[in-house]
């Protein structure tokens, strides 16, 4: 391995020379100041977007894929996939003459097939499967999506089909599929490795079938990728990938105008002006694909009754939060998923800022005096800028509907236990950032009656949206699902579970000289198809 | 000497055995665990939780825990981390050489600068020169290192663009690393630039981490020099007709050194602190960005791993320090 590096960092630095003395052959390189070290580079080990941008968004494929910038699903490994009539299994029809990356410990003797395929899920689902305990993995993200409960049998029915069947009908299995840890690895490295006794070298040494091949990281200062000439979707037009690991949000920004990187992560607000004024920048704005939320406890009087909720949701400005918090890189929300989700529902009205309705409904609801609190959380996340400001604005606009707010925080990880107790006392202000794109995983992780007691932080446990949402789940017909979404944000809405409060913006400065970079919905990088002037 | 040195040793056997304790306790005492954060927004049922603290062996008596760790450490064994699973010893001599580099030129740059200038304002105590020394070091100190590395950057990289704005060396040049401290590495991988380049990139962040310490220096050795510089051996050796240079250069200088090791061996702990934020902003991979990961992170073993190598160093140091004084000053070896 090592006289292999060093023979790949002879060759770059020759290339490196050959291209300062002829400009015609130089190989181009991209550089993208990332904010953070990967956690490893097997992206079914763990659940961070660093990690994901590093591992399964460069290095990998999936059977199936989302298009590149959207939510939407398209084929990946799998050419085609059918769906039997009751829902309970899927075919996947693989793609043939897919090659693996060809690395200094590794060449493959064979194409892409379905061993590949039944090795990769195997390994998350048998516990007995020689490589399940390999690296001390817990592989949470398979476990989080229900993988485990969800999966009756993965066959491999011949060498490019493979079989999934499942124990129950599960709509969203598909965009399940395209997910960061169901990257596709070679079984045949896998059992070189094992062969040689170094069976971590899996995932420490990736090899994927993915747009760009892993040369070298230096822990927490650089990743090192070329181009994979034998990708199946053809050749990405740059040679070189670098990932330039620098944590400061502002020295990202000054790296990005002296050139030494080209595209740039999770900007600094208060340095988005000036971004927009630079001549150098081409700043990039997307609706994310997330929601922020102040989550009541519906099972405590008196939020048990919806109209004390929605009473309390009506004496929120939320247009005020959204200038002051958001500083104009948000949205207001209305529903619990965001626009950008298919079966969003427009027609849904949201609840007017109206303080002297909102004082003459919790009058009629019999609550007086009420004294409550409210949760901000100790960190900024994607879909909330400042959950300290949101908590004081909410206690201000309750004050002046005579609640009385009392604000609390707990560090992080004590944060997200506590907010999950069924008697806990207050409303929450958290989010949520979308895994695949479809309805249920907002729907159904969020306010669905399983989920109450974990991620559901309502505590809200309502049969008629339940129903719908359950209903959705083992439909398959996309136009049907739809319509049981649409109705199940209209039910949302009248029950008033939450009070929701924004979907941020994502901005991402990039160099004028970058080509077809686009931002991805679930807050990735995706350097496939990116170009240099 | 060799009692003196054996002394010393007996003391921080003990300390050794307290650091491990403290570091142990310390990371378990903060609020939530690995799991909890692993999950996120998300969280996990309850019995999904015991099942992960139990694979990891969190769930036993802490007492039991301490103790398996430390029969891991007599074998040699700093721990995995449970977020890289790599080991914590590996992890740590791979970030390591670049703290040690990034420091010792911040010390280099903190001596060179601020030695000379306490005592030439000293010397002319109550001058133009004295007071701007003085307004300089008072500065430097109260300045937050989070927000004069970014100053510098801004207006070095920036404005003038006369240095790299972070990292290590230019990402042009890619070599297997040898020691692990880049301008060594840099001269040994032979390609041209390269540790020119190590040089560039290592200026603001030495200068900025360096900056504490100046002022600090600047201001001990002028108000030892002062001290000394009162003292009868002083006149004495004026009386006899020295020149200023052999009376402050000799008779002064070694005096007044003794306070001044001190004082730069206690910034060796200040430095630990200064690298974690200069590190972060100059993207240096170093120790102390690593270890604030991994106290977010509650990766247990790192933690202590690494808290417990940091002290282990910062003991030797201090250990050095205190052999050096003897080697300044021979009343010191005996009087011990």
């Amino acid at each position: 391995m090592k006289k292999s590096r060093k023979l790949i960092a002879a060759l770059c630095g020759a290339s490196l020379l050959l291209a300062s003395a002829s400009a015609w052959a130089a190989p181009k390189t991209l550089v993208f100041c990332s904010e953070g070290s990967p956690e490893g580079f097997n992206p079914a080990f763990y659940t961070a977007g660093t990690t994901f941008d590093a591992s399964s968004r460069a290095l990998f494929d999936k059977l199936t894929a989302f298009k590149r910038g959207t939510t939407e699903i398209e084929p990946g490994l799998a050419e085609k996939w059918d769906i039997s009539a009751d829902g309970m299994e899927y075919t996947f029809h693989l793609r043939k003459g897919v090659k693996f990356h060809t690395t200094a410990n590794f060449t493959p003797t064979r194409d892409f097939n379905a061993d590949d395929v039944i090795f990769t899920f195997m390994r998350q689902f048998d516990k007995n499967h020689p490589y399940h305990k390999v690296g001390g993995a817990k592989y949470e993200y398979f476990n989080s999506m229900s993988m485990p409960d969800l999966i009756k049998e993965i066959v491999k029915v011949d060498d490019y089909t493979v079989k999934f069947v499942l124990k129950r009908q599960e709509a969203p299995m598909i965009a399940n599929l395209a997910m960061d840890f169901a990257s596709i690895h070679s079984a045949e490295y896998a059992d070189k490795m094992m062969k040689a006794g170094t069976p971590d070298k899996v995932d420490f040494e990736p090899v994927g079938t993915g747009p760009f091949q892993f040369v070298a990281y230096q822990k927490d200062a650089v990743i090192r990728y070329q181009a994979n000439p034998n990708y199946w979707r053809g050749k990405t037009p740059v040679d070189n990938l670098v990932f330039a690991i620098t944590p400061d949000p502002s020295v990202r920004y000054q790296k990005l105008k002296a050139n030494e990187c080209q595209v740039m992560f999770n900007p600094n607000p208060a340095d988005l002006e000036a971004m927009k004024k630079d001549p150098v920048v081409n700043l990039l704005q997307k609706e994310g694909l997330n929601v922020a939320y102040l989550a009541y406890n519906t099972s405590m009087a008196p939020f048990d009754n919806p109209k004390v909720r929605k009473a309390l949701n009506m004496a929120i400005n939320k247009q005020a939060i959204l200038e002051a918090v958001y500083q104009g890189s948000g949205k207001i929300a209305k529903n619990p998923i965001p626009p950008t989700i298919w079966s969003y529902n427009d027609a849904v009205v949201d609840d007017a800022y109206d303080p002297a309705a909102a004082k003459k409904m919790l009058a009629e609801a019999g609550v007086k005096d009420l004294k409550m609190k409210v949760w901000a959380m100790p960190v900024q996340r994607p879909y909330m800028p400042n959950a300290r400001r949101t908590a004081e604005m909410i206690q201000a606009d309750f004050a002046a509907v005579g609640v009385t707010v009392e604000i609390v925080s707990y560090e992080w990880a004590e944060y997200l236990k506590r907010s999950k107790e069924k008697d806990r006392d207050g409303a929450v202000i958290l989010g949520w950032t979308g895994d695949n794109g479809d309805p249920d995983n907002f729907l159904a992780v969020l306010l669905g009656c399983d989920a109450v007691g974990n991620a559901n932080r309502a505590q809200w446990c309502y049969k008629p949206f339940d129903e719908l949402i359950q209903k959705a789940k083992v439909t398959a017909d996309p136009a049907e699902r739809t319509k049981l979404y649409q109705q199940a944000q209209v039910i949302f809405k009248d029950q008033a579970p939450w009070a929701t409060i924004g979907h941020s913006v994502v901005f991402q400065p990039v160099r004028k000289e970058v080509v077809d970079f686009r931002i991805d919905p679930f807050g990735g990088n995706i350097f496939y198809g990116v170009d240099l002037k | 000497m060799f009692g003196y040195l054996l002394k010393k040793l007996v003391v921080i056997l003990p300390t050794f055995f307290g650091v491990t304790l403290v570091a142990f306790v310390f990371i378990r005492t903060l609020p939530g665990d690995p799991v909890m954060l692993m999950a996120g927004e998300r969280g996990l049922s309850p019995e999904r939780h015991a099942e992960l603290m139990k694979e990891m062996g969190f769930d036993k008596p802490i007492l039991v825990q301490y103790g398996l760790y430390l029969k891991q450490l007599a074998g040699g064994d700093f721990g995995t981390s449970i977020v890289t699973k790599q080991p914590v010893l590996k992890e740590f001599a791979t970030l390591f050489p670049a703290t040690v580099e990034l420091s010792l030129c911040a010390i280099f740059i903190a001596v060179f600068i601020g030695l000379p200038a306490g005592m030439i304002a000293a010397t002319r105590r109550g001058s133009v020169f004295d007071h701007t020394v003085m307004t300089g070091a008072l500065t430097g100190y109260s300045m937050p290192i989070f927000w004069w590395g970014l100053l510098l950057i801004i207006f070095f990289s920036g404005i003038l663009g006369w240095t790299p704005v972070s990292g290590r060396i230019s990402l042009m040049y890619f070599f297997e690393p040898v020691t692990g401290f880049m301008l060594v590495d840099s001269l040994l991988s032979g390609q041209p630039g390269a540790f020119s380049s190590a040089v560039s990139h290592l200026i603001l962040p030495a200068s900025v981490l360096g900056t504490h310490p100046m002022a600090v220096i600047a201001r001990q050795t002028r108000s030892a020099m002062l001290e000394v510089l009162s003292e009868d051996y002083v006149r004495t050796a004026r009386a006899k007709g020295l020149g200023p240079q052999r009376v402050i250069g000799l008779h002064a200088l070694r005096n007044a050194m003794i306070p001044v090791i001190t004082v730069i061996g206690l910034q060796i702990g200040v430095l630990c602190a200064g690298a974690i934020l200069t590190e972060t902003i100059f993207s240096w991979p170093g120790v102390g960005k690593w270890m604030v990961d991994s106290i977010f992170r509650r990766d247990y073993p790192a933690v202590q791993g690494g808290l417990l190598l940091i002290a282990a160093i910062v003991m030797v140091i201090n250990l050095l320090v205190d052999l050096l004084y003897g080697l300044i000053n021979p009343q010191i070896r005996h009087t011990e």
